[in-house]
């Protein structure tokens, strides 16, 4: 394989870990704001591997609606629910045991199958900016579930305010 | 490589030398094809990247030199004048006095997110700087995004907040983090839209391909001229992106009389430094944004012939700009946070999501029109 | 450069993920870092529908079902995380807890 090729490797696995390390994190850490700052660097990570998958649009929407809303709502969240009594206890509910086994299953199941699949491709090279071709799809192909995302958010938007408010 | 164009297009010229050179001596070495072009890379982005890295502080360095003296003569009195002459070697001596300075940790703090916020904070900012297009094929990259890019670069300044108001274990910081965080997310909305209507003008969101849209009349067909969307859209713009870096008339979560000093209460030194560079970074990047979209940025007359005209047309552009956001620390009261909210969402948000409205049918009326034209003539 | 990685690589790294954001979801116990959890899920179905959008798409110019696909996601994922985060700061101002053990009224 060309050098192309081994450094494109090389750069995925990088990502692939520091994306996985992150959600390992996020997952286990004791302290919840970490655990959220660590959602964060995840979020970074899965934005590199959109960058790897020639989806940059993707990308830089996910950094700026994941990091720069989702994650800043979860961080608010935190703070206005803080206890007293921070980092007493371990983190995990009483069935984080079983919750690993099952889920350990699950990834080697997952694994196999996709090992095993004989997947159909059709790779083929994008030349051009793709942008302006999703926008027009985005507003003839897909305009009936833009409408109803649209709603949705409104819908969103009332019922957190009657919800959260005091 | 004649003399011609290495007077007339300085950096570039030196650029393409450096990389024929270092071409013909990967060649001499004997390597060549794919593995010379992957070195030639990193060595030409890294020569890149440090003159951006080396280029950064010296523009925010004299940016706080600028404003020293500008703020200092609308107050009647003459700013910093005996370090050097004029004060020119004022920020000098300010650099040592960060870089000197203890570093105080208070007690309490969480000690990975304190230190983590300042770099968090000026991360995004240098990310900027790759995609601003300093002149004629004069930008570190070219994306096709890069718009997008830049309003998302501006968008994580909002967790480095957080983090830095919540990582500091004081009352008055977390109150500063959380107002700056609520003011960037709510005034994110109006500049994002703001931008749209240039897009929408343009027709592509790269930073290049909107300024190359604005060739027409002579190099003077900027979209600040294309009334009365352009004017509208400018000042939006430019209330938006001041509220989003916190500078007056919105410098709320940073007042010295509210919030002792707002997010950044606990930091002294470098770690300071590191606040107060990413501000006025941010003050440039929005300022070089606003000069490239709504003024035409490299663009004006005889760029096409003189490319190195369009580095002198940015810059001067930029620190118009520059110089009005000053004009506003200067002279203009703080907003009230209340006031600052009730501003962003029941008068900018309505007001751009109008202006949107407006550009789009006025862009499809006229391209109906146009259409109309043609088949009449045909 | 696109060929050079395999489509499976990422569709490990996207069950590898969305095991992790289940362990988050299942076995913590601060509600928010549940929801962090379910974040996580909903980001590794994202790559794998970009993963296929992109190796799988006949033409993936003009057929970009994965992209939207993920796009929407992204929108209902934050219209969930307000909805739920807003339950949770409602539960903990009734409750005085975010712990998902103590909030077990509907539990027989």
């Amino acid at each position: 394989m060309d050098l192309i090729g081994i450094i494109s490797q090389v750069v995925f696995f990088l990502v692939a870990a520091l994306t996985l390390a992150a959600a390992f994190a996020t997952v286990l850490l004791r302290n919840v704001f970490h655990a959220g700052l660590a959602l964060v660097g995840t979020f970074f990570g899965v934005a590199a591997i959109y960058l790897m998958l020639e989806a940059e649009f993707l990308a830089i929407v996910q950094v700026l609606i994941y990091i720069g809303a989702i994650a800043v709502l979860i961080l608010f969240a935190i703070m206005l629910t803080r206890s007293l009594m921070k980092n007493e206890d371990s983190g995990m509910n009483k069935q984080w045991a079983w919750a690993a086994i099952a889920i350990s299953t699950l990834f080697l199941g997952m694994f196999i199958v996709i090992l095993q699949v004989p997947w159909l491709l059709n790779t083929s090279v994008i030349g051009t900016d793709i942008v302006p071709f999703l926008g027009t799809e985005l507003l003839t192909t897909y305009l009936l579930p833009f409408e109803i995302v649209s709603v949705l958010l409104l819908a969103t938007l009332i019922g957190a305010f009657i919800i959260a408010r005091e | 490589m004649d003399i011609w164009s290495f007077i007339t297009n300085p950096f570039v010229s030196i650029y393409q030398l450096i990389r024929s050179l270092l071409t013909s001596l990967l060649g001499l070495i004997g390597l060549s094809g794919d593995v010379a072009s992957v070195i030639l890379f990193f060595i030409m982005g890294g020569l890149v990247i440090t003159v951006i890295l080396l280029v950064a502080p010296l523009l925010m360095m004299y940016m706080t030199w600028l404003e020293r003296k500008v703020v200092a003569r609308m107050q009647d009195r003459v700013g910093p004048n005996r370090v050097g002459a004029f004060g020119l070697l004022q920020p000098i001596a300010d650099m040592i006095k960060f870089l000197t300075k203890e570093d105080i940790v208070p007690q309490g703090v969480d000690k990975p997110v304190h230190l983590l916020a300042p770099i968090v904070v000026v991360i995004p900012v240098i990310l900027s700087f790759a995609v601003l297009q300093f002149g004629v094929g004069m930008g570190a990259v070219d994306l096709n995004l890069s718009l997008l890019f830049l309003l998302a670069m501006g968008s994580v300044a909002t967790i480095a907040v957080f983090m830095a108001g919540f990582g500091s274990h004081n009352k008055f910081a977390l109150i500063g983090g959380m107002r700056a965080a609520a003011q960037i997310i709510s005034y994110e909305i109006p500049q994002i839209l703001a931008v749209a209507v240039i897009v929408l003008l343009a027709g592509t969101i790269s930073l290049n391909g909107v300024i190359e849209k604005q060739s027409g009349l002579f190099g003077l067909g900027w979209y600040i001229l294309y009334l009365p969307v352009g004017p509208i859209a400018f000042f939006i713009f430019l209330l938006a992106a001041t509220a989003e870096i916190n500078r007056v008339p919105f410098d709320l979560p940073e007042a010295e009389s509210e919030l002792v000093a707002g997010y950044h209460t606990e930091y002294s030194g470098m770690k300071f430094g590191l606040f107060y560079l990413a501000e006025f970074l941010n003050t440039f990047i929005i300022s070089a944004v606003a000069a490239s979209i709504f003024f035409g940025g490299w663009q004006g007359p005889f760029v096409q012939q003189i490319p190195a005209l369009g580095i002198a047309y940015f810059f001067g552009k930029t620190i118009l700009l520059i110089f009005i956001q000053l004009w506003f620390r200067g002279t203009l009261p703080r907003i009230r946070v209340d006031q600052l909210m009730n501003f962003g969402w029941k008068r900018l948000v309505p007001a751009t999501l109008a202006l949107i409205l407006f550009t789009a049918t006025f862009l499809w009326a006229y391209r109906l029109f146009n259409q109309f034209l043609t088949s009449l003539g045909g | 450069m696109i060929n050079d990685i395999p489509l499976v690589y990422y569709l490990s790294l996207s069950a590898a993920l969305f095991c992790v954001g289940l362990f988050g979801a299942l076995a913590r116990r601060n509600a928010i870092a549940v929801l962090m959890g379910i974040e996580l899920m909903l980001n590794a179905v994202n790559i794998n529908f970009v993963a296929f959008w992109r190796y799988g798409s006949v033409n993936p110019i003009l057929n970009q079902a994965g992209i939207v696909f993920a796009l929407f996601v992204i929108t209902v994922a934050a219209a969930e995380a307000a909805v739920g985060l807003a339950l949770v700061i409602s539960i903990y101002r009734s409750r005085d807890t975010v712990n998902v053990e103590e909030i077990d009224l509907l539990k027989w």
